[in-house]
């Protein structure tokens, strides 16, 4: 091999020492030229390959929309299906080297309807290309890009002025539209705003300086692009974070904790803490397959070993001492909602943040954003693509800093516990601490002492089904046996918890969740007071019933499935309801225009149809000598 | 005969030995940032799954991914076995590649060859590429997938490959029929991955998601990773067929009338079965030299594979029904 080739290799690929990777994030809509930018992008950089040019040719003149000349536009629509609506719906990732930098661009729609696909885009991106249409100056879509690229902590943004051809290349058009635009940016804390006049189609101020604007004095995009330092020197000194992926233990002489280091920098000798126990130990390597370094920052996949023995598991961070994160399961965020189906403040979805994984539920939703307004709104639930500050409430205690600071350790989502959806984006804003206020006093008499007082386990028969279903038929059942056995019972129902304790609540979906949250309180409360209770809900949704069972240990909740066929329940119709909710007397009526979701893997299944009342209470008490709650 | 570079592949496993050298020399950063997030994908499946599996195809992206494997959990070994689905129709340097690469590294390599096909003489010469691929690659893939009981999956594909993939997640969520709905994904945000998947459904991932053909180029040269010795030029035997050359890799490929293999000095841009990839002539004998080559020729990856060629959009449709 000569030299002389290996040289002249690296000179032409990008070269080391070098910038690095710029991801950023396209926002505008088809007709702002967004497609035709990015294609000329890639275009420009000569990336693309004769045949992909020829395709594009081709497909110019069947789809295009730009006459004779290529239409890069369709570079860039992926699947079929948008190719013939002619929108793109999704986010795309699109990938172009110089010799100064590799660019990751993320290309997502602009309408109102995808602003989850922006967000999803702008999370990754570190540089925001706000693109405008000369003729048309600000829209209302220009204030929303802002904002969103604003709330996904994006610090700065390129103001791109396309179309400048069609206004004849104005240089006071284009300072009116800067000048417009700096007025909607005021106060969202980008740390830049570099306006560029463009054209897109023909390539005017992308890579080539644009003669018919040589009034610009300003650096093309590309100069731009190649040149922008996106690390603030806030992020560059932020505190250390390296939250645990995997625990490596090859062998008894080796233990190093595998992570990305989210922020900060380590160096063997240093001090760290695990966030969660406040358990200190020093770094003594940082290992890597290359070889142990001396330093490793914010980026950087390595492994730690520490010089003691420490429990620390996945999910664990690993911080700096000196300026820990918050560590708790009360915080405000503000929230970006992903799913067709809406948030219900009160339900139990898994929180996701790192490695860390925890059921959690919004407590309250403070307010909406209307991302057009920017103006405050008030609000109950959040549907597809709203935004909202919410207060949460975690089962576990989470380690987290402000999303403001801290992208990475600030950041989480959602996830659907039945769907396994990704249904939010949050965005950390502060601790509440309540969880530090409020310390668990340790009583003398618990719930063991009061267990056996009665000589009983408690537990919750939580009986769920449709109306009708033969829910408090049987639970009366078996709590007469229960209590003509000597045992100590109380039983929970629409009728003494909808008139006193719930009586504020309607039949919304919000309404049922919170009626079902309250319920499952009161009810771990008299566990906890040793007795076994017994609930009979409709309780339609399977989330509501995992909290609930969430709430007590393993073993103390015991679902019982009153299955009847729905004709028969309208039948037997005990209160009448069925025959109201026909009339349309009344509306949300389980079963009838309001969903029911079966349990999906009850401990106990009776089928009310098939057999006697008698015959299902006497299966739920074998099921309670099964669970041990009674001999 | 087969073309080997045992020596060399012997050479780079003992980096990896438990007394690994200290290598000096630092990544392009680009590259290294595309490592580190590669890495972070591969611990993030071996953690969060019960039972993934690395696909290799022993093509240099998938020889990049292994590397990266190789890398992500040192000094331990990856966590999981690599499976490879083999066609029988593969270029002989590769079996041979692939075997010496396993047994210097000490991975479990699983080959798995659809009997099915076997046992019906599935020739793409005689049936065509489409019902070839259809059977030993995609058929044979869906089988091993079901037999290992996998619930993640590695693959080595990239973004830039094809427009349908630039859409393509990270992690890409596939039904109980392996099948991939374009509706039907998570919005990822971050570095956080959903995970969460029922029974018999799984997960494709992709770590090199991010990655250019010329990153891809750039880091084996950079790491000096070895690749199949037909990615170099040398004197082959080959015949032109429809304007694509073919190289004459064992006795099965019959000659039309008055065909006749030909000595050229050619190279692979990809590898996978012989009668269906296309050789190109070339004289870069080195990595520089083909990087050199790649930045001046614009003719692009996929071209030389047949099977894109069938309908437009067909990476697309291979995808929907279980290909990677």
């Amino acid at each position: 091999m000569a030299d002389g080739t290996r040289a002249e290799v690296m000179e032409r690929l990008t070269k080391a020492g070098e910038r690095g990777v710029l991801r950023f994030i396209t926002c505008g809509s088809v007709d702002d030229g967004k497609s035709t930018l990015i294609g000329r992008l890639l275009f420009d950089s000569k990336l693309l390959f004769e045949d992909q040019i020829k395709v594009l040719e081709r497909d110019s003149k069947t789809h295009g929309t730009a006459g004779d000349d290529i239409d890069f536009a369709l570079l860039l629509d992926g699947l079929e299906a948008e190719r013939e609506q002619g929108i793109t719906i999704d986010v795309a990732y699109r990938f172009f080297n110089t010799e100064k930098r590799k660019f990751i661009t993320a290309d997502t729609p602009g309408h109102e309807q995808y602003t989850r696909n922006m967000a999803t885009g702008a999370s990754t991106a570190d540089l925001a290309i706000i693109l405008v249409d000369a003729r048309k100056g600000m829209l209302p879509q220009t204030k929303r890009h802002t904002y969103i690229a604003s709330m996904m902590n994006i610090r700065h943004v390129v103001l791109a002025v396309n179309k400048m051809d069609l206004v004849e290349h104005s240089r006071s058009r284009f300072h009116e539209i800067v000048s417009e635009y700096l007025k909607i940016a005021e106060g969202l804390g980008f740390n830049s705003i570099t306006p560029v006049p463009i054209s897109a189609r023909y390539g005017d101020n992308i890579f080539q300086r644009s003669e018919a604007m040589s009034w610009h004095d300003g650096p093309t995009l590309m100069e731009h692009l190649e040149a922008v330092d996106t690390l603030a020197e806030d992020e560059a000194n932020f505190p250390f974070r390296m939250p645990v992926q995997w625990v490596n233990r090859p062998n008894l002489d080796f233990r190093g904790f595998a992570g990305t280091i989210a922020a900060g920098s380590v160096k063997p000798g240093d001090d760290v803490l695990v966030a969660h126990s406040g358990k200190p130990a020093q770094v003594k390597r940082i290992v890597t397959a290359d070889r142990d370094l001396e330093e490793a920052s914010a980026g950087q996949a390595v492994t730690l070993v520490l010089d003691r023995e420490v429990d620390i598991a996945r999910g664990d961070m690993l911080v700096d001492p000196q300026a820990r994160p918050e560590v708790s399961s009360q915080f405000a965020a503000e929230i970006l909602w992903m799913a067709e189906e809406e948030m219900l403040p009160g339900r139990s979805y898994l929180l996701k943040a790192g490695g860390q994984v925890t059921p959690a539920s919004v407590t309250t939703l403070k307010h909406k954003l209307n991302i057009n307004t920017f103006e405050k709104e008030p609000g109950k639930s959040l549907k597809l693509n709203e935004i909202g500050v919410c207060t949460l409430s975690s089962s576990k205690p989470i380690a987290f800093d402000s999303y403001k600071d801290q992208r990475e350790t600030g950041s989480f989502i959602l996830i659907d516990r039945f769907t396994n959806q990704t249904v939010a984006a949050g965005m950390i804003e502060f601790s509440l601490r309540r969880a530090s206020n409020v310390h668990t006093h340790a009583m003398d008499v618990n719930k063991e002492r009061r267990s056996d007082l009665k000589s009983q386990k408690p537990g919750i028969l939580w009986f769920t089904g449709l109306s009708g279903a033969g829910k408090s038929t049987v639970a009366n059942l078996v709590e007469r046996k229960l209590a003509e056995a000597g045992r100590h019972t109380y039983s929970l129902d629409g009728d003494n918890v909808r008139h006193g304790l719930n009586r504020d609540l309607g039949f919304t979906d919000a309404d049922r969740v919170e009626n079902i949250r309250r319920i499952g309180e009161v009810a771990r409360l008299m566990v906890d007071a040793g007795l076994i209770v017994t609930c009979s809900f409709i309780s339609p949704f399977r989330s509501e019933r995992q909290m609930v069972r969430d709430l007590v240990e393993d073993g103390e909740f015991i679902e019982v499935f009153v299955d009847a066929p729905l004709e028969v329940c309208m039948e037997r119709d005990p209160k009448g309801l069925y025959k109201k909710a026909q009339a349309g007397e009344i509306k949300n009526f389980t079963g009838f225009d309001s969903p029911y979701e079966a349990p999906e893997s009850p401990e106990l299944h009776i089928k009310t149809a098939e057999m006697s009342a008698e015959a299902a209470a006497e299966e739920v008490i074998e099921q309670l000598i099964a669970h041990g709650l009674i001999g | 005969m087969t073309e080997s570079n045992a020596d060399a592949i012997r050479e780079y496993a003992a980096r990896f030995g438990a007394n690994r050298g200290e290598r000096k020399s630092e990544l392009s950063p680009h590259l290294a940032a595309l490592e580190a997030e590669a890495i972070h994908i591969m611990r993030e499946v071996a953690a969060e799954f019960e039972n993934p599996v690395m696909l290799y195809s022993i093509g240099k992206d998938s020889t990049v991914m292994l590397h990266l494997a190789m890398k992500a959990f040192w000094p331990a070994k990856p966590p999981f076995p690599f499976l490879h689905i083999d066609s029988l129709w593969e270029f002989q340097a590769m079996g041979a590649f692939r075997d010496t690469l396993a047994e210097a590294l000490g991975l479990d390599m699983i080959v798995w060859v659809n009997e099915e096909g076997k046992a019906r003489n599935i020739d793409p010469f005689v049936h065509g590429s489409a019902l070839h691929t259809q059977v030993m690659r995609t058929d044979g893939l869906l089988q091993a997938l079901n037999s290992g009981k996998y619930d993640a999956a590695f693959g080595g594909g990239r973004r830039d490959e094809e427009k349908s993939r630039a859409k393509e997640r990270v992690f890409s969520f596939r039904n109980e029929a392996h099948a991939w709905d374009p509706r039907n994904q998570r919005p990822e945000l971050w570095r956080i991955f959903n995970t969460r998947i029922r029974k018999g459904e799984s997960i494709r991932v992709f770590p090199l998601s991010n990655w250019t053909e010329v990153d891809i180029w750039q880091y084996i040269l950079e790491e000096s990773i070895p690749i199949v010795p037909l990615y170099f030029a040398g004197e082959r035997p080959v015949v032109e067929r429809d304007g694509t050359l073919i190289m004459v890799d064992d006795e099965r490929m019959k000659m039309d009338p008055g065909e006749t293999p030909e000595m050229k000095k050619v190279r692979f841009r990809t590898l996978g079965c012989y009668p269906l990839t296309g050789a190109v002539e070339s004289d870069a004998e080195t990595l520089e030299e083909i990087v050199l080559e790649m930045l001046t020729a614009r003719t692009s990856e996929r071209a030389g594979r047949l099977i894109d060629f069938d309908e437009a959009g067909s990476m697309e449709k291979k995808k929907r029904e279980g290909y990677f």
